[in-house]
């Protein structure tokens, strides 16, 4: 161990005494390295992806393995980098709104939505009322689709394989109507600078007020084959625990921070278009362990379905698109405008220089800072429960890499 | 014309060898991957021939055609041996399984089996263990860093699991007190009693354990496509790899067999003692005991759509600490049980009783703890339920 290191598991060890969080035995990353051993041990290094099937998209691991137990893990990414904050300097600003589908590519919606809210802000733009109702709408139906796709493959990650199929059928579903709504599918588009690109097509408000009087009979199918499944809350209770205080550290947001018990919601803390008027709760748990934040998932997708409804009574035919200048050349200003993707705090820190494109344009992107903590969660747990982590922490590699 | 006396003896190897593979293809495949698409809402295989009924055809195809590739720094003797030591125990353990009664051929009974061992049971337990060097090997000689993790996993595994399934048998054994396979059904005929209520401890460690063995979920560690993206075989390609396949399934069935032989009255029809119920020997043995082998391939499967994946420490936790104190001390309760009536069935029939009763508490227990967890659950976050 070097000095280095050392220091590292005692700052860990007197977080966790602070915190009083309970860490699961031989999981604890101050564990003592050197131990007398009978037999030379060799470390083996992993290579874990990335073409692994459990990275969720091309990252990589480097794992120092002993036997099966993780001594060190480095994520290595990158290799999905597409220069997208550099994309935005040479094109316009509605240009760039394009290239935000492709950062979280399972939650193409709340990156419009964060994108066009920071060109907004730079503008001072009032958004419509109904304009602003559809953008929650397709927000929170976009969260649905995001923590589906999240509750499907972290299963499969540990396992069960059949959740995954039944969350997919129902995020089908969320499809068709992004469908119907903007003719994309995965790749929106679908708002624009000041409002949206279309209103509503007939008949969509009612076939999705359906789906959402149908959607908590079936998170209760999902909760039927995992919640209180033995071996489902073996694999979860207490594997990568985090307190509230290290989330804060490191800058985790999203579900991570709220199953540490800390209720830290953009929707809430910092209300954008009209979510101040809307009944909903923030789940949170105390545990900062995967199965909280597998249950506060479950619960925002409830709450969510709860959004959708709310904003369905309130639609009233209007305006979509706020007044916006034809050619967008907003002041030399700096800007920063978040919104809660489903991973987290989504935000964009512009500065503009006076011209129709962005001096620099900065993503904050959830996946990325969460994925930080995968070293310090991974240490000293088991290969099958690193897949079980990188599951739990719900990264998007397109995001990550941007 | 007079047939020597091998001649049916020659006929069942051969019939044996020849089906199996071909029911593993294109039954037990098929209908898992049918029946798993059934319960998680899609289709499966469809194409190839009326309903997919072609597809091991297909499948067969295809993996005979593939390349045979060989990892340049594999152990070339092992990497070869593996896939075979996989597969030949698996098909050399059917010889025990009794599918039947004699039958009457012409003027000769034929029994349904091919070889009525004395030590049967004993005989199924070392070959099939032999199979266990086929993932161990195959795991090692890949040279590749996420087999050799399946080969390790699978060592211990297999090797730890093997404890528990030999202890269960034994409390079978004080019942019948013979090893050889079609002794053991005629015994529950004459008892006029299913091991498996006697030995409903026995049949649930000797269960777990047999999934344990054949690396099928919630314990297919060895496999682990999520995290060790396939194992063992992730090297191996075209027929060797359908001989892992082979072994595996082959495997499943022996551990049926043996369950409905030992614990299920082989190829009994239910309770044949209770007259209303006498009805039910029209149908052949034999089909009374492939019907039961299904009704266990179907749990497999079932199994499979069903659990997440244990962790490798919490397996090995299981095993040792669960299922062998459990078995143990279930050769306790079945000796004392034998020993403490005069008759040798009465007691079995009370340990019956009372494990059945303890099952049905224990059911009705863990029934109502669910539903106070899933209670707790939706009060603790308000306005949770509702839409």
């Amino acid at each position: 161990m070097t000095q280095a290191e050392k220091d590292e598991a005692a700052y860990f060890a007197r977080r966790a005494a602070e915190a009083g969080v309970a860490r699961p035995a031989g999981g604890s990353p101050d564990a003592p390295a050197e131990e007398h051993t009978l037999f030379d041990v060799q470390e083996m290094e992993l290579n874990f992806g990335p073409q692994h099937p459990s990275t969720h998209g091309v990252l990589r691991l480097v794992l120092k393995v002993d036997g099966e137990r993780i001594l060190e893990a480095k994520p290595d990414v990158g290799y999905l980098h597409r220069g997208t904050e550099k994309l935005f300097e040479t094109e316009t600003y509605p240009m760039g709104i394009p290239h935000t589908d492709r950062m979280d590519y399972v939650a193409a919606a709340t990156n419009n939505h964060a994108f066009c809210l920071t060109i907004e802000k730079l503008l001072g733009v009032e958004i419509p009322r109904r304009a602003q109702l559809v953008r929650v709408i397709l927000d929170e139906l976009q969260r649905l689709s995001s923590h589906l796709v999240w509750l499907g493959t972290s299963g499969i990650d540990l396992g069960a394989v059949t959740p995954f199929w039944y969350a997919f059928r129902e995020r089908e579903q969320i499809l068709d109507f992004f469908e119907e709504y903007c003719g994309a599918r995965l790749t929106l588009n679908c708002m624009r600078i000041g409002g949206l690109p279309f209103d509503l097509t007939p008949g969509w408000t009612e076939r999705v007020l359906e789906f959402i009087d149908d959607l908590p009979a079936r998170i209760d199918d999902y909760e039927q084959l995992l919640t209180d499944n033995r071996i489902w809350k073996m694999r979860t209770v207490g594997v990568g625990v985090i307190s509230a205080e290290e989330c804060i550290e490191w800058g985790l947001t999203g579900p991570i921070i709220r199953a540490s018990g800390k209720e830290w919601d953009l929707r809430r803390a910092q209300p954008y278009e009209c979510y101040d008027e809307l009944d909903f709760v923030v789940p949170t748990r105390q545990g900062g362990d995967t199965y909280d934040r597998y249950i506060v998932r479950v619960q925002e997708m409830r709450q969510s379905a709860r959004i959708i409804r709310q904003c369905l009574e309130r639609l009233e035919p209007g305006e979509i698109r706020g007044k916006v200048p034809r050619v967008i050349k907003p002041v030399a200003e700096e800007v920063y405008a978040s919104v809660e993707s489903p991973k987290g705090e989504l935000g964009f820190y512009c500065v503009s220089n006076g011209t129709n494109r962005p001096y620099r344009m900065h993503v904050r992107p959830p996946s990325f800072i969460n994925l930080q903590a995968l070293p310090r969660l991974a240490k000293g747990h088991l290969v099958s429960d690193l897949v079980a982590l990188i599951g739990t922490i719900d990264i998007v590699l397109g995001e990550v890499d941007r | 014309m007079t047939l020597p006396a091998e001649f049916w003896t020659y006929l069942k190897v051969v019939l044996l060898v020849a089906t199996v593979p071909a029911i593993v293809g294109f039954v037990v495949v098929l209908a898992e991957r049918r029946l798993m698409g059934f319960m998680q809402a899609r289709l499966g295989p469809n194409r190839v021939g009326p309903q997919g009924t072609l597809q091991g055809v297909a499948d067969l195809v295809k993996l005979v055609t593939k390349e045979d590739i060989m990892p340049a720094k594999a152990e070339r003797a092992v990497y070869f041996l593996a896939p075979v030591l996989a597969v030949i125990p698996a098909l050399t353990a059917l010889a025990v399984i009794p599918f039947g009664p004699p039958v009457r051929i012409g003027k000769v009974m034929v029994p349904l089996w091919v070889a009525d061992i004395n030590v049967g049971l004993l005989f199924l337990l070392a070959i099939t263990s032999i199979g266990v060097y086929g993932i161990i090997l195959g795991g090692w000689s890949s040279n590749n860093k996420y087999s050799l993790l399946g080969g390790l996993r699978s060592a211990a595994q297999l090797v730890s699991y093997e404890v528990p399934m030999g202890l269960a048998l034994v409390s079978v054994l004080l019942m019948t007190r013979s090893l050889s396979l079609p002794e053991i059904v005629r015994r529950q005929e004459a008892t006029h009693l299913w091991f498996v209520f006697p030995g409903l401890v026995a049949f649930f460690v000797y269960f777990v354990s047999g999934i344990a063995e054949t690396n099928r979920n919630p314990f297919d560690l060895p496999e682990a496509e999520s995290e060790l993206v396939s194992g063992f075989n992730t090297e191996y390609s075209g027929v060797k790899f359908a001989f892992f396949f082979l072994g595996e399934y082959t495997a499943m069935i022996i551990i049926s067999c043996v369950a409905v032989t030992v614990f299920f009255g082989g190829w009994l029809a239910p309770f044949p003692h209770v007259p209303a119920l006498r009805f039910l020997s029209v149908i052949p043995p034999a089909v009374w005991f492939l019907a039961k082998v299904a009704v266990f391939l179907f749990g497999y499967i079932w199994f499979r759509s069903t659990f997440p994946r244990y962790r490798f420490d919490q397996l090995m936790a299981l095993g040792w600490k669960w299922l062998i104190p459990v078995s143990l001390g279930n050769i306790l309760a079945v000796a004392a049980a034998i020993l403490l009536f005069p008759g040798r069935t009465t007691g079995l029939v009370w340990l019956s009783w009372i494990f059945g009763g303890c099952f049905a508490v224990l059911f009705v227990l863990s029934r109502l703890r669910r539903a106070l967890a899933r209670r707790d659950r939706l009060s603790a976050t308000p306005h949770a339920v509702e839409g």
